[in-house]
């Protein structure tokens, strides 16, 4: 009601949010994977997120209540909120949206007020995931990252506006685009700068950055061909090295690799003091602790600005300390010229983003390891406007929340799905396919060594049930394929009429994802999606 | 992303003998050993139609390398002159499904030794 | 007609005794011999099978190449450079083609 919410964010002022002691001599700031939400938002953490082998059972594989006991955080209170999945509708009446770059704006500025050599590192996924950010292809996130006053950034959706935009943008950055691991796939040479040296607070730091290693096999290679990534190991310990014989006091590693493959690699590298890592959109209200390295998490979509105190000293870090802010969208004083710039980069495509669709009596959210209520509806839509009998929607991560009760927009559709491969194909796969496709992805979320892990979550499929192990080995894991139309087992040999979007293969035709949701939902008028329980998960 | 249809299944038996045979044929049928042989590939092949490879043996004469998922496991044979700066390879390799790659050297005493790596081949994912 | 173009990456000028990288591309489809054309007739291999390089008549390495190497083969070596003179390259293709590229390093 209106009047808990007034009083809920009584308690919640931009004073408290900002609150921090500062410590040392040197402050990193870290933002990632904000998709393009320069507005306001709601963004659902994960109900389900299942960590295997040495991962199980620790961050961010922790969710719901046990994540909150985990870090002594209490029920219904803006923390949890924030960062778990409990309880999300009423707290997010109660709280409000998250988020906006105004907002983020206005955080970063009070940092850097207090400490004017404050480092603002961007881990990449910036340029990508909203309407206007594909209309400008990408140029509205970079004015805002340039006012924001970005010092370094890695990348990794930024590459499916394809190689020639990426470098035409580059080009132009007042900042590096950092990537060790991006490479010259002819000559196997390095393409981009791997690191820069900042003098800060009399310490001498090194930001090496990492971009998402599984570039041309999550997104189309074709987009970029003259690129090789890689995780690349041997060469992030030969650049530690090399920063180290330089002399620098402090090493960051700014990277796009994911949680669980950061937490491998600085087990292997040696000299790291800090991972700022981004891609699997996890929220961690501590660093995480791997030997002498500490690895934060900052979340998405503009939710989190995360901000670390370090006191380093003759060539160490002797200590730290750390604040994950959440932005409360309603608590947080808006920055005036960055609201400026935003509505600027959003007013020759007002009237289309704002015009409304239908609405939804459903909560609408995608993150999640399985089936999001979005997946269910864009399946549903395709399924329906295709005539198909199974539907695939590829296990984003990102893609923001709408409430029962809200209007659906065009903009909250491209929210979800924007992209430059968005279209909608439809064709025939054996039930054989199906199933190799399922435990392909299955194994790029679930292979207990995380350097063969992808980082998405599991492909959502409409029209079909399927059990799954995760525990089991790659050609294992599924089982109890059903058609739901019929209920019968999906025969390996017969063809199946399967529709989809996202394929990275060049070439690929059909309408435009989106297009097909808006014309679904302005035939249903209001979304009331019915519980799904067509996947049911073993091992965990 | 799905729609892609590069089908990846486990190496089947019969390639296995294959790989063996291939691989005696290099050794003579020795025994073999390991260590001093690095072999390095990634652990996800970015195109199954070019994986990059390295070997890398000091001392060794020659070091052959094979595909055991491949219908010919054979991939290349490296020499060593006596103007090589190292006994160090690089090349890129055709994968048709996820597999074992092993390198085997032939040491300057005669013995042989082995290093192994799987390289995934995938249909793709779809990133965060 | 295959367009077949070697390409070599050496350095200009090195050290008496040092040990440099070489890297080396061909173009070339190296036709695998297992696929088929669109009436199902299988396409006859047709691939580098030997690359050689070699230093003042001496040699830095000497490769077998099978069906397996990609398309536009990359080979990459070190070769030591104990005085100044002159690379050669060489590239043996199935249908009996040779192709060379040669390569001077000064030594200062
Ligand atoms: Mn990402
Ligand atoms: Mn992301």
């Amino acid at each position: 009601s209106r009047w808990s919410r007034a009083m809920a964010q009584q308690s919640l002022t931009q004073d408290q949010l900002l609150q921090f002691e500062p410590m040392g001599n040197v402050t990193l700031i870290h933002i990632t994977d904000i998709h393009a939400q320069a507005m306001p938002i709601y963004f659902r953490e994960p109900e389900v997120n299942l960590g295997v082998g040495e991962a199980k059972g620790k961050p961010p594989h922790v969710t719901g209540k046990d994540f909150l006991e985990m870090f002594k955080i209490a029920p219904n209170s803006p923390e949890a909120y924030a960062l778990t999945y409990d309880n999300y509708v009423d707290l997010a009446k109660t709280y409000g949206k998250m988020g906006g770059m105004d907002r983020v704006a206005t955080v970063v500025n009070a940092i850097r007020a207090e400490r004017p050599d404050a480092l603002l590192l961007d881990g990449g996924d910036t340029w990508h995931g909203s309407m206007v950010a594909l209309k400008t292809k990408g140029q509205d996130m970079v004015d805002i990252m340039n006012k924001l006053g970005v010092e370094a950034m890695t990348s990794h959706w930024e590459w499916t506006y394809g190689q020639d935009r990426v470098n035409e943008i580059v080009d132009g950055l007042p900042f590096p685009f950092l990537g060790a691991n991006i490479f010259d796939a002819e000559w196997d040479e390095p393409a981009y700068e791997p690191y820069k040296i900042f003098e800060r607070g009399g310490a001498q730091i090194a930001v090496i950055g990492q971009a998402f290693p599984y570039m041309p096999i999550a997104n189309p290679g074709w987009m970029f061909p003259d690129y090789s990534f890689g995780i690349r190991e041997e060469r992030m310990q030969a650049l530690v090295d090399e920063v180290r014989a330089k002399g620098v006091d402090l090493v960051v590693c700014l990277s796009h690799n994911g949680f669980d493959v950061d937490r491998k690699m600085v087990s292997r590298v040696k000299g790291i003091d800090v991972i700022l890592t981004g891609h699997t959109h996890d929220a961690v209200p501590e660093p995480v602790l791997v030997g002498d390295t500490i690895l934060i998490a900052s979340g998405s979509n503009g939710k989190f600005v995360s901000r670390v105190d370090l006191d380093v000293r003759d060539g160490k870090m002797m200590g730290f300390r750390h604040k994950l802010i959440p932005i409360f969208s309603d608590v947080i004083e808006p920055d005036k010229e960055m609201a400026d710039l935003i509505a600027s980069t959003r007013e020759p495509y007002k009237d289309e983003l704002e015009e409304v669709v239908g609405e939804t009596s459903s909560l609408l959210y995608r993150r999640g390891n399985f089936n999001g209520t979005w997946d269910d509806l864009i399946c549903e839509a395709m399924l329906s406007e295709r005539d198909a009998e199974i539907a695939m929607s590829p296990g984003v991560r990102w893609g923001t929340t709408l409430l029962p009760g809200d209007k659906i927009t065009r903009e909250d559709i491209l929210n979800a799905t924007s992209m430059t491969y968005g279209e909608n194909y439809r064709t025939e796969m054996t039930g054989d396919l199906i199933k190799t496709i399922l435990e392909d992805v299955a194994d790029n979320i679930f292979n207990t060594d995380p350097y063969y892990q992808q980082g998405g979550d599991m492909v959502r499929i409409g029209g079909m049930g399927y059990h799954i192990d995760v525990s089991k080995p790659i050609g294992e894991r599924i089982s109890n394929m059903t058609l739901l139309k019929d209920g019968s087992e999906i025969d390996p040999a017969r063809n199946y009429v399967v529709t989809g979007w996202a394929s990275v293969n060049e070439g690929t035709e059909g309408p435009q994802i989106w297009d097909v949701i808006e014309s679904h939902i302005r035939k249903i008028g209001t979304v009331d999606l019915k519980p799904n329980d067509s996947v049911v998960v073993t091992g965990a | 992303a799905m729609g892609g249809v590069a089908a990846t299944m486990l190496p089947l038996p019969a390639l296995a003998d294959a790989s063996a045979d291939a691989i005696a044929k290099f050794t003579g049928g020795a025994s073999m050993g390991e260590g001093g042989l690095t072999l390095t590939a990634p652990e996800i092949a970015e195109n199954g139609n070019t994986v990059p490879i390295s070997v890398d043996a000091p001392g060794a004469a020659e070091i052959a390398v094979f595909a055991t998922g491949n219908p010919t496991p054979a991939v290349a044979t490296f020499k060593f002159g006596p103007l090589a700066g190292s006994q160090m390879a690089s090349t890129r390799i055709r994968l048709q499904q996820t597999q074992d790659v092993i390198a085997v050297a032939k040491m300057p005493d005669g013995t042989f030794v082995q290093a192994k790596s799987t390289v995934k081949v995938t249909i793709g994912g779809c990133g965060g | 007609m295959k367009n077949v173009r070697p390409r070599v990456k050496v350095p200009k000028s090195a050290s008496a005794g040092d040990v440099i990288t070489i890297k080396t591309l061909i173009s070339h489809p190296m036709e695998s011999g297992t696929r088929k054309d669109k009436e199902g007739n299988v396409i006859p291999r047709e691939i580098i099978n030997r690359f050689t390089c070699e230093f003042n008549g001496e040699s830095v390495i000497d490769v077998t190449l099978e069906p397996a190497i990609s398309t536009n083969p990359y080979i990459e070596f070190e070769a030591k450079v104990p005085e100044a003179g002159e690379f050669k390259f060489t590239w043996y293709d199935d249908d009996g083609s040779v192709y060379e590229d040669t390569q001077k390093i000064t030594v200062g």
